[in-house]
């Protein structure tokens, strides 16, 4: 055996491949339900946080900047441990898939409320001028004129940002989801062999680079001319 | 003057802060008349525009526009502001619509027309601007005149009652300057009430009816063009006619 054929034996073993292959599909379908769920929850109440903050009612402003600082500083691998294993004493007992949606969720949600809040306050003041001077009231200017423009802007942070944490799916490992790393390196233990953990790198990979070209394709096709 | 004035503002004070910007101005206009408000920079005059329709909050005084007392806190803002057409210095206009869009949000929004009504009224106020041709430009696609005449047709599509226009050509190329004085001159013609604020003074000799100047957030003189530039009395409109006269 020459080296290179040791190291396709290795990492690239077909017997194992094709024996765990139904694993990490089933591993696929785990990480993409999460990885939905996360990005629909995460970026809803992110926006919502921002809308509300911009009412500038300023005892609402000052929690929802708290909770946004606490969810962009902790680890979240903290926050998914703490809510799979600390709930509990509460009296809650969420699953590890609910923990690690929650968790992932409130990180997004902190970081694309700062995103379009960054958005919302970049639009001219000039926009909300004309806007209101022509009987729209806060709200319909809001709506209308300002967050078509701050969405476009956000685009290119919030698709990094959102790619960033649905790939900290895989930290539900710890708290034994079965997403594609999970069923990745139980393979790897039980088949004594690393392949698995390159078909769970592929699967990422399958997932992934679509969602950063359709991005790539979001950014340009919403950017205009001023 | 009229006795019913359209706009009648009262003893507006306005402080930023510490600053002292409006110090108890009395502004009356009546309808159909064009007034020019003139002065240095800093001098209140813009101030004063955006309180008129209440996009700054007066400290103190009273303002009727149209028989509605803006400064009421019973008074519906929104419903007010659609008798108060307002153009900016910087246009304004809104990127991420066309120029039939920025016409008709109001229309639709506001006013409550349906988008085929929105649509033709939108149409017959880009004519009247003579920009019937660019209804589905966006502003990017649109010269610095092009765009203030779009900013023009998407307040007179609300029929106001009056027409704030705040500095309306002071970002302009001096080449682009006389398409949009143009559309205000027809829209002088057509009886439209106007307060402006710019120093167009060709402009201001030919349309305007009465031209005020301010200094230091008061008004120090006012009356027919030609008295104020010709023979102004205070020392300070003298010296600021001089000004900008020399260039």
């Amino acid at each position: 055996m020459t080296n290179f054929e040791r190291f396709l034996d290795t990492f690239f073993n077909g017997k194992v491949m094709l024996k765990y292959l139904p694993d990490i599909l089933s591993g696929m379908v785990v990480t993409i339900e999460l990885a939905v769920l996360i990005v629909l929850s995460g970026l809803a109440a992110g926006l919502a946080l921002a809308l509300i903050r911009s009412l500038a009612i300023r005892p609402l402003n000052w929690l929802i900047i708290f909770i946004v600082d606490l969810f962009r500083s902790l680890p979240p691998l903290v926050i998914i441990v703490l809510m799979y294993f600390g709930l509990p004493y509460g009296g809650v007992s969420p699953s590890g898939f609910v923990s690690t949606w929650l968790s992932l969720a409130l990180v997004l949600m902190a970081f694309s409320e700062e995103i379009f809040w960054a958005g919302i306050t970049s639009v001219h003041k000039g926009q909300w001028e004309a806007s209101r001077s022509t009987g729209l009231s806060f709200g319909q200017t809001l709506m209308n004129v300002v967050l078509p423009q701050a969405l476009r802007l956000t685009i290119p942070p919030l698709t990094n940002r959102t790619i960033a944490i649905t790939k900290g799916t895989a930290l539900g490992t710890v708290v034994a989801v079965t997403e594609i790393l999970g069923e990745a390196s139980s393979a790897v233990s039980n088949s004594y062999n690393p392949s698995p953990l390159m078909m769970g790198a592929a699967a990422y990979l399958v997932l992934f680079l679509p969602v950063v070209v359709l991005a790539r394709r979001l950014e340009t096709k919403f950017a205009w001319k001023r | 003057m009229t006795p019913q004035p359209i706009v009648d503002a009262r003893a507006i004070h306005k402080h930023f802060g510490t600053l002292h910007v409006l110090k108890g101005v009395d502004l009356k206009v009546a309808e159909r008349e064009l007034v020019f408000v003139i002065g240095p920079s800093g001098s209140g005059k813009s101030t004063l525009l955006r309180c008129l329709n209440r996009l700054e909050e007066p400290s103190s005084g009273s303002i009727m526009v149209d028989g509605i007392d803006m400064l009421d806190p019973r008074t519906d803002i929104n419903h007010a502001r659609q008798r108060i057409g307002m153009v900016f210095q910087s246009f304004n206009l809104y990127p991420h619509m066309t120029a039939l869009g920025n016409v008709t949000l109001a229309l639709r929004k506001v006013a409550g027309k349906s988008r085929a009504e929105a649509d033709q009224l939108g149409h017959a106020a880009l004519e009247r601007v003579g920009l019937a041709d660019r209804a589905d430009h966006t502003p990017g696609q649109l010269s610095g005149g092009q765009q203030q005449r779009v900013a023009i047709a998407r307040s007179i599509a609300l029929e106001p009652r009056v027409m704030l226009f705040d500095e309306p050509t002071s970002a302009l190329d001096p080449e682009l300057v006389g398409s949009v004085l143009e559309v205000m001159r027809s829209l002088r013609e057509s009886g439209m009430t106007m307060i402006v604020v710019s120093h167009e003074m060709g402009f201001a000799r030919n349309a305007a009816d009465r031209v005020v100047f301010m200094d230091d957030g008061l008004i120090v003189e006012q009356g027919p063009p030609a008295a104020i530039f010709e023979t102004p009395t205070h020392e300070r409109t003298r010296a600021f006619i001089g000004q900008i006269q020399r260039h």
